[in-house]
Order: C-alpha cells, then sequence, then structure tokens
C-alpha cells in the first residue's frame, strides 16, 4: 500500500466517521423529515457509481487499442466500484423513495438508467468470470459500449418515464444543506480513489503472480 | 471503399446461399417467433381481447428473442469448421467482415419481422397500416442498433465458455435503449390517432443510436477479434 | 514487397493465464523447406500455428517473416499466408466449387472461378465439383482443404494434422501434392502425429513437449528419433 493510498484510506475514514454529524448539523426538512437524510450518502454513491463505469469504460478502451494491461487492472478494479456503488445507490434510492413518493421502486428516469448501467457492469463481471481464455480483452469491449450507452439509456428512460428531483436541486440547496452534502460526495470521492488503487495494485499483483509462476518453471 | 464493400457483399451473398441451401435459421427462427408470440397471447388476451396496447411491446419483445437465437445460430454455424478464423485469416479488411455478418443479419431479421407485424396485426388488433412507412423506419432503425450490438458481441463470443448464456445476458442490457425506443414509437403508432411526432423523436433517438454503434463495432471488431 | 524466402522464430513464448502454451522457441524455416512440428497433444503446436498465422499475438518473442516482425503485420501478410486448419476451413453447406470461389475472391482473386476449377482438376474432384462438401469423405474434404489453402499461390504454408483420418492412397496423394508446393519455394510447417507417413518427407523436424522445443543427438528414422526425443524432454 502506497502512502498516497493510506492518507487517501485515513482521511476517508476520518471524514466518513465525522459524516453523522455534518449531516445532523444540515437543517432538519420539513417535507421529507428525517429520511431525506438518505440523500447524503445516496447522491454520492450515485455519482462515485457513474464515475466507475466511466473510468472502466476510458480504462477498457486503453487497453482495447494501446495493449496496456495496466489499463485492463484499473478497467476491473473501476468496473467492481461500479457495482459496489451502483448497489449503495440502489439499496439507498428506494429508501428516499419509500418516503418521497411512498412506493419502494419507482419507474423513474435516473434510479431506471442506474439498474440499466448497474446491470451491463455486473454482466461484465459474469463475462470476466465465466467467459474462460481471453474474457479480458471480451469484457473491455463490453465495457467500452457500455460507457456509450450511459447517455442512451438516461435520453431513453427519462422520456419514457420520469419523476426524479432534476439535476438543478444541488447547486440551488441552501449553503447549509450544500456543504454537508459535499463534504459527502468528496468522502465518497476519496474512498472510491483509495479503493480504486488497492483493487488495481491487487489485479497487477495478481498478474505478477502469474509471470512469476511461469518462470518458475523456466528453471 | 470499394474493396470494403465488395468483401462484405461477398460475405452476405455465402451466408444467404448457405441459409437457402439449409434453411435452418430462417425456418427455426420463424417458428420460435410465432410460438413466443402465441405465449404472450396467452398471457395478455383476456375474453377473447387483447389487453390495451401491448402489440407493440410483443413486437419487440419477439424481435429481441428471436434475433438472439438467429444470432447464436449464425455463429455456431461460423464456429463448427472454424471458418470464423478463415475468416479473419484472409487479406480482407475485417471490419468489411464485420459489416457483412451485420447485413446478413439484418436480412434475416427483415424477414422475421415481415411475418411478425402482420401476425400481431392480425392477433391483437393493432393498426399496422395506420403510418406503415414510419412503421417499417422505426423497425428498421431498431433493428439496426440491435443487430449492429448482438453481431458484434455474437463474433467475439464464439472463442469464449458458454457463450450460449453469455449471449443475452451481454445483448440484453445493452440493447434496452433499443426496446424502449422501439416499443415506445411503435406503441404512438399504433394508437387510435397515431401521434406521428413522438414516433419520430424516437426514430431520431434510435438513428442516433445505430450511428454511434455502428460505428464503435467497426472500429472495435479488429482489435476484439485477434487475440 | 511483402513477400519472403524465410520465416524466423525468435525467442516465442505464448501463456493463457498462468497456463503456458509455448516457452522460448527459436527455429528457421527456409523457402523449399518442410518442416515438420512434431510431439504429443497438447505440446503447443496449434498455438504455435495461430502465431505463425498471425490470429494469435505471441506473449514473449516474434516471428520474422522475412524481414518484417509479425507485430506490424497487415493484411497483405496474411495474403501471403495459407493455412489448412484442424477443422478444415469450408463450408458443408457449400458446393467444393463454390468454398474455393468463396475464398478465392476473398483473397482478391480476379479469376477466383478459373483459378478454383484448375485446383478441383488438381485435387481430382473435378466430377465432384458441384455436391456440397457436406457429402464428401474425409480424404476428399482435406483435398479440398488444401487446395483452399493453397488457392491464393501462398509463401508460407500451415498445416495442423493434414493426414488425420486420411487413408494411404489419399495420405500418398497428399505427400505427393506436398513436395510440388516445396518446389515452388513456399515454406511449409506442418503439424503431425503420423510419423511414418511424413518420414523422408519433412527437411527439417522440431520435436515438442510441453511447449518447448527438444533437441535430440538421436539419429535413424523419424519414429526413433521421436521418442529419443520425447524421453529425453525438454533440456533445462
Amino acid at each position: 500500500m502506497t502512502t498516497a493510498v493510506k492518507v487517501q484510506l485515513g482521511l476517508a475514514a476520518a471524514m466518513f466517521a465525522a459524516a453523522p454529524w455534518v449531516i445532523n448539523a444540515a437543517p432538519y426538512e420539513a417535507t421529507m423529515g428525517l429520511v431525506y437524510k438518505i440523500y447524503f450518502f445516496h447522491m454520492p454513491s450515485a455519482w462515485m457509481f457513474l464515475l466507475g463505469a466511466i473510468v472502466a469504460g476510458v480504462a477498457s478502451g486503453r487497453f482495447l487499442f494501446g495493449k496496456r494491461q495496466a489499463s485492463d487492472a484499473t478497467a476491473v478494479a473501476a468496473a467492481e466500484l461500479a457495482v459496489v456503488f451502483g448497489l449503495l445507490a440502489l439499496v439507498t434510492g428506494p429508501l428516499w423513495a419509500r418516503k418521497a413518493w411512498g412506493v419502494w421502486w419507482v419507474w423513474d428516469a435516473r434510479l431506471t438508467s442506474s439498474l440499466l448501467v448497474f446491470l451491463i457492469f455486473v454482466a461484465y463481471l459474469l463475462l470476466r468470470r465465466f467467459g474462460g481464455p481471453g474474457a479480458d480483452k471480451l469484457s473491455a469491449g463490453l465495457a467500452l459500449f457500455g460507457m456509450a450507452n450511459v447517455p442512451f439509456i438516461y435520453v431513453s428512460v427519462n422520456y419514457w418515464r420520469t419523476l426524479h428531483p432534476k439535476t438543478s436541486v444541488v447547486p440551488t440547496l441552501p449553503v447549509s444543506m450544500g456543504i454537508p452534502l459535499w463534504f459527502c460526495v468528496f468522502a465518497f470521492l476519496l474512498l472510491f480513489l483509495a479503493l480504486l488503487s488497492l483493487r488495481a495494485t491487487l489485479e497487477r499483483q495478481r498478474a505478477r503472480v502469474d509471470a512469476l509462476y511461469l518462470s518458475l518453471d523456466e528453471a | 471503399m470499394t474493396a470494403f464493400l465488395r468483401v462484405a457483399a461477398l460475405v452476405v451473398r455465402k451466408d444467404l446461399t448457405v441459409e437457402v441451401r439449409s434453411l435452418e435459421v430462417v425456418a427455426t427462427t420463424l417458428f420460435f417467433a410465432v410460438t413466443v408470440v402465441l405465449i404472450f397471447a396467452f398471457g395478455f388476451v383476456r375474453e377473447g381481447l387483447a389487453v390495451e396496447g401491448v402489440a407493440a411491446a410483443i413486437l419487440w419483445i419477439t424481435v429481441a428473442f428471436s434475433g438472439t437465437l438467429a444470432l447464436g445460430r449464425t455463429f455456431e454455424r461460423e464456429r463448427q469448421a472454424d471458418t470464423l478464423r478463415a475468416l479473419l485469416l484472409a487479406p480482407a479488411d475485417r471490419p468489411a467482415i464485420y459489416a457483412g455478418k451485420l447485413a446478413g443479419m439484418l436480412l434475416l431479421m427483415a424477414l422475421v419481422e415481415a411475418v411478425l407485424v402482420p401476425l400481431i396485426g392480425l392477433l391483437f388488433q393493432a393498426p399496422i397500416l395506420a403510418a406503415p412507412l414510419r412503421l417499417a423506419a422505426l423497425l428498421a432503425a431498431g433493428t439496426l442498433g440491435f443487430a449492429a450490438i448482438g453481431t458484434l458481441f455474437a463474433a467475439m463470443l464464439v472463442r469464449a465458455r458458454s457463450r450460449d448464456v453469455l449471449l443475452p445476458v451481454l445483448l440484453y442490457p445493452m440493447t434496452v435503449p433499443v426496446m424502449i425506443a422501439g416499443v415506445r414509437g411503435t406503441a404512438a403508432l399504433f394508437q387510435a390517432e397515431p401521434d406521428l411526432d413522438l414516433a419520430q423523436f424516437w426514430t431520431a433517438l434510435l438513428v442516433f443510436f445505430d450511428a454511434v454503434f455502428v460505428t464503435l463495432a467497426l472500429w472495435t471488431f479488429e482489435p476484439l477479434m485477434t487475440d | 514487397m511483402s513477400d519472403f524466402t524465410q520465416v524466423a522464430v525468435v525467442g516465442l513464448g505464448r501463456h493463457y493465464g498462468r497456463r503456458r502454451a509455448l516457452h522460448d522457441l527459436t527455429f528457421t524455416a527456409q523457402a523449399g523447406d518442410i518442416l515438420g512440428l512434431l510431439g504429443p497433444n497438447g505440446a503447443g503446436k496449434s498455438t504455435l500455428l495461430a502465431i505463425l498465422g498471425t490470429l494469435l499475438a505471441p506473449s514473449a518473442g516474434r516471428v520474422e517473416y522475412g524481414g518484417r516482425a509479425s507485430a506490424d503485420a497487415g493484411s497483405d501478410l496474411r495474403g501471403r499466408i495459407g493455412m489448412l486448419g484442424h477443422d478444415l476451413f469450408l463450408y458443408p453447406e457449400l458446393t467444393a466449387r463454390e468454398n474455393l470461389v468463396f475464398f478465392g475472391r476473398l483473397y482478391g482473386l480476379t479469376d477466383a472461378a478459373a483459378v478454383a476449377s484448375a485446383a478441383l482438376e488438381r485435387a481430382g474432384l473435378a466430377a465432384r465439383a458441384d455436391d456440397p462438401v457436406s457429402s464428401f469423405s474425409r480424404g476428399m474434404r482435406q483435398r479440398v482443404a488444401l487446395e483452399r489453402a493453397l488457392l491464393h499461390g501462398p509463401r508460407l504454408l500451415l498445416l495442423d494434422e493434414p493426414f488425420t483420418g486420411l487413408d494411404q492412397a489419399s495420405s500418398a496423394a497428399l505427400v505427393v501434392r506436398l513436395r510440388e508446393v516445396q518446389a515452388r519455394g513456399v515454406v511449409t510447417v506442418l503439424a503431425t502425429h503420423d510419423l511414418d507417413v511424413v518420414d523422408g518427407v519433412l527437411s527439417d523436424v522440431v520435436f515438442l513437449q510441453g511447449g518447448r522445443r527438444v533437441v535430440t543427438g538421436a539419429a535413424g528414422a523419424l519414429r526413433d528419433r521421436y521418442r529419443a526425443a520425447m524421453q529425453d524432454g525438454p533440456r533445462s
């Protein structure tokens, strides 16, 4: 573990520890009550999910065309994180929905698009796991297509059905709400970056172990 | 460019000759498509009448299911005598081979749809002749998007394990925009008062989708097919 | 311009994850050579042929076609290679002629029909030219497949187990055909099990075991040298 990762992890841990107090300091929202505070974890998770999808797509493109093995490690790490944070967003989303709209699941545009992109990255992991030799390359193609698909999924689902609070909510939030929100986004971002580099390092080390294993029987 | 088209045309002609001689994929896919429609009919017809608005959904779901079946069979055929490798060994432009396989796939799916659309019109009282050209355009754009991704994925899965399961697993989440646009656009055309503007919006989205994914597929075919 | 008279394999290696298919392989084949790749199943023969055919990228080392490395292999290099795979590369629903004409056109031959007719004549299949390949015996398919690989006059001919399933007459005919190809100055690389058939045909031999080359000092019949090589195993 490099120093940078240690610092990131430590800072993220401290911020997550402090987060309850920061979130508690945010003003009480009249219609939603306490439940709206899920938003402080929901939105950063959703953003990290999207970030993971984008990083996985870009890294996969670099692996596919640049033949850089290191990019493949980044792509796997990012894809796994996309699935983890996607799951977080998809669990916290319905919790919010239950309070805000009275039902557990709504076919709201952003929730549905997230589910679909989440499924693409689950498919990515399935392909890597069950595709056999050469699956790393095939899954890179899948991630690239998945990333290119995000805007199409969003637009099509959005016109299909929409209910979600508009994106413009964030900048217009009162400062007292905005500060805790950005605090959480930053904490999630640190966690994301630390996990990304840890997981990518692990993947690279696995490749090195494979190489060592191969060189072992050369003697 | 002419060399590209020549190779693509060669591959299409070869696929057509093979198919005309065996009729395997056409016959099984058509039969499968009709069966799927009937299964949906048992789910959605109550007291002799179809639930309102299901025709569009049934049409597109059947297209997706039978398309997946056809893709799997078409590439299984190229796998059996390892002829896909023989195609890749040729000095021809590899994207041209992809384009040829895609065109063959489109012809096959067009044939299936030519049977499917009247059948659905008949069984579910869908007004398929209300705006026939717009319906054809929507189907063409949607089928191209589905087949563009499907052909690439089926080709790359030829050398993967558990390819039969993986094809739908990878293909369906990726083609959800095609399904949404297809179903919504068709539903707009099947209304009592067809909403032409809405159908046009969905067709335009599909055309945009096609442009992006056909380009991306042509571009990634070569690196995906060499190991 | 893309022609070559020598194929050199330099320190070639290939692995799939932790499984090593080829290890540090070096050899050269000249125009007019028939190089035999001999070894048990899983020795890496097919992997080596796939790399020589530019279908597979090596994990280590390189292949040089004349002065050019496989890394910058383009479609013009593929046009100089002819390959007969274990699975024959023929469409069973198409007739022998259709198969040959299709691949001839794919290789950019302008007179594909005439070339295909000549090839069928050579294969002794002119009478069956318009029957689907699925109705052919293994030996007949093999002959069509070989002509398919030779259709465009390749410089490098790669054959994967060409004698499998052939009776004696067909094997003898294949050997005669290989000699003709040899006389034209083609580099032939051939993977096989049938030691007795190829004894005396091969101009050079590479013994493979577990992805490594085995060098043996044994002399005599090919079968004896093969046995000696497999017993010695790869040098450490």
